[in-house]
């Protein structure tokens, strides 16, 4: 199972150098180059510049906060294979702070972030997971006797990229639910004056944030997003045009109830409340843990994490999505396939546009439901 | 000599926000406050909801113990509703928590644990031959050839001498503190880049299972991935070998590496087995049930308590006597700050009375921390590995007997070296062991059932709310890697009216109650505990990090109204 990387990337070095006196031939860096093109979505055209660009690059650093949140993107990121988390923090980062992994603590670790972002200072990469607590003065997450909030906006000042990971940096996720007890929302209500990249998901699949990174560092700019902030690569079709059941959707096959006979085939989710339809996610190409399985793939109908509140707009998890019922289901879905479609034809703006009316209708209908005093979305028979 | 205030925020190298507060005198700490400093209240957010979708978000309490609050939160539902589950859907349960507890006990003690002890700059002294003979004569692992562990200083050393120094930046490299010669060093960091590739690997048994990990999914009334031997898109022999050879590769590593591993560095560290005990008593809910889940007797790690380091008698455990104190937490109670309310009663109304931020002192604070002070029958207790351990070894269970024997006689301690900051590490790799090759067990009999023709995952009748009583109430527990856990919900209507958990850091990183009794935390810094150096407090990190906090699952809310139910169920 390990593959040893034996020699670090010194600051004084280029990447094709490191390579070399590693021992990777010209032709192993650019196969690898061509996988990381293909996991991003990019032409293989684009080669010869993706080559170069990570050839020329020195080891940049990285700043992670971890804010009001459960670890569980940090344990994702943990999960990655290509690369592992242990070349990304000896070999091709200099992550200089991330408290789930550093060896010192307290006013050690503090100084390391100050010193780090002084010496970088417009050139580091602000990685974040978790949301910001702004009920009762900010006092729900303190770190070091500071709010997230005042944390976060120093960190964010200085940085050349800001990329959120999950569902907590982005909409609060969990805790920003209703009634949102702390008053938790994402760092994109914070920071107002630069792109945030929003690697989404409950957690998302580690390795999405590792392309993102490696997007960054070879093309000197954040990857093409959504409305939502979400890149294209990851997040630009919906798990219901993706999804390994599909066939079994169109036919008419459904899982009626759970480990019914239909389950034991294989049998579309949609009815026992797959949220597949509305959702935009690389997990049916990605996949998880080493392209092990998913989420629907091991019979459980998807809940949805990365879409906005899913939390709200995504439960009861096993009732069936709202507008899209029974047997008249394909029109009704191919008339939101057919505009997201559109979209992604159009342009970016064009889609974004299309995903953000979708979600904003979605939201409205939860918030109607939630005034209502119900959030039961359809049941059909 | 005028004691010192000595400041650890933020707590590195655990789950969520903790905070130290400490006075030094002469060298040893004279007094602790554990200040948790995130709230999330999750409990609130889940009222009024459908319980079958209580799992996902009590799940999100963590996500390094990804499992334990999902599985705690379907058994809560399920006996609020009378739900009994399939053996095969429990077989399951027991493999994705085993393999949890395996998976996160490794990387806890390489990734969380282990810069407490090995000092990653001796390593670079190293000789590679040498630290091959020494990882030759404490296991047969094949990884550990001269060759390789050239590579591995290499690789450091070259690393260090770029001057990026990453997470490594700042540790307390060189403290006298450190005891390991460079062989044993180096041996630890190439075994601690190792187990990173291992735990990626072993931990997909819950992709297949679950779908994805972290926070891989449940369901209410059994596990959503069904059996068919026919079907490419279940559970079928390609997927049984799969998690078969990944069960076996966890052994491998658990028993080839890091359990020798573990011995070996307890061997330069044996002081520490006298430092840092803290608390007298010790809670284990049990885990594991290998019949139903209301046979304790037949659950693999038994339940219940022991009392004042009394390892000659094992309490039984009552979930009725367990109840929770604010008067050095953040939250008012209707009836004051002396009251402790059982869960089932319990009220929470956050009201944060510390200074505001910044700030730089807690200690003389009233109140000084987002937990609760949880008590049994008004003691402080431990839980997690050390108190499993102790109640199994009490109770006369044979695979713990053997193992705790083999490591304290290896070690040539008694019994009485078991409550320390270094008996509860031994602890936690000893039940890792018992687990992997316990998974064994339950692998076989999965495959047994299926044998027979029992494929069935899932308990359909009481899916429908319609099949549901107005209202209901039930009980979870769990004994999770990090301690015994419970979860309490109540129904009505057929939405959740209230939700409650106690948890295990809860337990162990609580601050002072009423009595002014310290949490197991601040009563283990206080033990016979060393600092030497307040700039570096790497003592306070090996005691806290012995503990392995979990401090999102500690910081929750109980019910925000108040109310008062008078029937306790007690399993």
């Amino acid at each position: 199972m390990f593959y040893p990387t034996s020699h670090p990337w010194s600051t004084d070095q280029s990447l094709g150098d490191h390579l070399a006196e590693r021992g990777v031939s010209r032709r192993d860096f650019l196969e690898f180059c061509g996988s990381m093109c293909a996991v991003l979505g990019i032409s293989s055209t684009m080669l010869p510049k993706v080559a170069a660009q990570l050839e020329a690059i020195k080891r940049p650093s990285i700043i992670w906060l971890q804010l009001q949140e459960c670890t569980g993107c940090v344990e994702s990121v943990l999960r990655t294979a290509e690369p592992s988390i242990g070349d990304l923090v000896l070999d091709m980062v200099s992550l200089d702070y991330q408290h789930t992994l550093m060896a010192g603590a307290g006013e050690a670790v503090e100084r390391a972030k100050a010193d780090a972002m002084a010496a970088n200072k417009g050139k580091y990469i602000l990685v974040v997971t978790g949301s910001i607590p702004l009920e009762a003065n900010g006092m729900y997450l303190t770190i070091g006797g500071r709010t997230g909030r005042e944390i976060l906006e120093e960190a964010a000042r200085d940085a050349a990229a800001i990329v959120g990971v999950g569902a907590c940096a982005h909409f609060g996720s969990v805790q920003a639910a209703r009634p949102n007890p702390t008053g938790a929302v994402g760092i994109n209500k914070i920071i107002t004056d630069k792109p945030v990249v929003n690697i989404a998901g409950c957690p998302p699949i580690g390795d999405v944030v590792t392309a993102t990174l490696v997007h960054f560092l070879t093309f000197g700019r954040l990857p093409e997003m959504d409305s939502e902030g979400r890149p294209l690569f990851a997040y630009g079709k919906r798990i219901h045009d993706q999804c390994t059941r599909r066939a079994h959707f169109d036919a008419g096959q459904y899982v009626e109830v759970f480990d019914d006979e239909a389950a034991r085939k294989g049998w579309c989710l949609y009815k026992v409340g797959c949220k597949g339809p509305a959702v935009f996610s690389p997990c049916p190409i990605f996949q998880w843990n080493t392209r092990t399985s998913w989420p629907i793939g091991a019979g459980h109908p998807c809940i949805g994490c990365t879409e906005p509140y899913f939390w709200d707009t995504m439960t009861p998890f096993y009732g069936r999505l709202p507008n899209v019922a029974g047997f008249g289901i394909e029109s009704k879905v191919d008339t939101i396939g057919a505009a997201l479609a559109l979209g992604a034809t159009a342009g970016v703006a064009a889609h974004a546009a299309a995903t953000g009316l979708y979600q904003l209708r979605h939201r409205k209908q939860a918030e109607a439901e939630a005034a209502a005093g119900s959030s039961t979305p359809t049941k059909e028979g | 000599m005028a004691a010192t205030r000595v400041v650890v925020d933020p707590i590195t190298r655990i789950e969520g926000h903790l905070r130290i507060e400490a006075q030094q005198e002469n060298g040893r700490i004279t007094n602790a406050w554990t200040t948790a400093t995130q709230f999330r209240g999750l409990e609130i957010v889940m009222q009024g909801r459908d319980p079958r979708d209580a799992w996902a978000f009590a799940q999100r309490i963590c996500g390094v113990c990804t499992v334990v609050h999902a599985v705690a939160s379907c058994r809560a539902v399920e006996d609020a509703l009378g739900i009994r589950i399939p053996p095969n859907a429990n077989i399951i349960r027991n493999l994705i928590h085993g393999m949890q507890f395996v998976q996160d006990h490794v990387i806890h003690f390489y990734h969380l644990h282990a810069l407490d002890w090995v000092d990653i700059t001796s390593a670079l002294k190293a000789d590679p031959a040498a630290t091959s003979r020494l990882a030759a004569s404490i296991s047969p692992w094949p990884n550990n050839s001269a060759t390789w562990f050239a590579e591995v200083k290499d690789r450091v050393s070259k690393f260090v001498s770029s001057g990026q120094l990453g997470i490594f930046t700042n540790g307390y490299w060189g403290h006298p503190a450190y005891k390991m010669p460079p062989e044993a060093n180096l041996m630890a960091v190439a075994h601690y880049l190792e187990a990173l590739d291992w735990q990626r690997d072993v931990i997909r048994l819950h992709t297949i299972f679950g779908g994805k990990n972290p926070h891989p999914n449940f369901l209410v009334g059994g596990m959503a991935s069904a059996i068919n031997l026919e079907s490419t898109a279940t559970i079928n022999a390609e997927r049984l070998t799969d998690i078969h050879d990944m069960i076996k590769r966890a052994q491998r590593f658990v028993e080839q590496v890091y359990w020798p591993d573990l011995q070996a560095i307890a061997s330069f560290y044996k002081e520490w087995a006298s430092i840092g005990g803290g608390v007298t008593n010790y809670l284990a809910c049990g885990e594991f049930p290998e019949g139903n889940i209301d046979e304790p007797d037949k659950f693999y790690l038994p339940r219940g308590i022991i009392l004042d380091r009394d390892l000659t008698k094992v309490v039984p455990y009552d979930s009725s006597k367990v109840a929770e104190y604010i008067s050095s937490s953040w939250y008012d109670y209707a009836q004051g700050d002396e009251a402790g309310l059982h869960p089932y009663e319990g009220e929470t109304k956050p009201n944060y009375s510390g200074p505001p931020a910044p700030w730089t002192y807690l200690q003389g604070e009233k109140k000084y921390s987002w937990l609760k002070s949880p008590r049994y029958e008004g003691r402080a207790m431990e839980v997690g590995p050390l108190a499993r351990m102790l109640v199994a070894y009490a109770s006369g269970h044979e695979d713990v007997k053997a193992i705790i024997g083999d490591a304290l006689g290896r070690l040539k301690v008694g019994p009485a070296a078991l409550f320390s900051t270094l008996g509860r590490t031994a602890a936690r790799g000893a039940e890792t062991v018992l687990l992997a090759r316990r998974m064994s067990t339950w692998y076989d009999a999965l495959v047994d059932r299926i044998k027979s023709g029992d494929t069935q995952t899932f308990t359909k009748d009481k899916w429908e709310p319609e099949t549901w009583p107005a209202t209901a109430q039930g009980y979870g527990f769990l004994d999770a890697p990090r301690g015994a856990l419970g979860h309490w919900v109540q129904i009505a209507d057929g939405k959740i009216s209230r939700y409650q958990c106690v948890v295990p850091s809860t337990w162990n990183a609580g601050p002072r109650d009423p009595q002014g009794q310290p949490g197991p935390y601040e009563a283990a810094l206080t033990d016979n505990h060393p600092l030497l150096d307040p700039a570096r407090p790497i003592e306070i990190l090996r005691t806290i990090h012995s503990f392995d906090p979990c401090i999102a699952c500690g910081v929750h809310v109980l019910d925000a109204e108040g109310k008062t139910v008078t029937e306790v169920k007690v399993l």
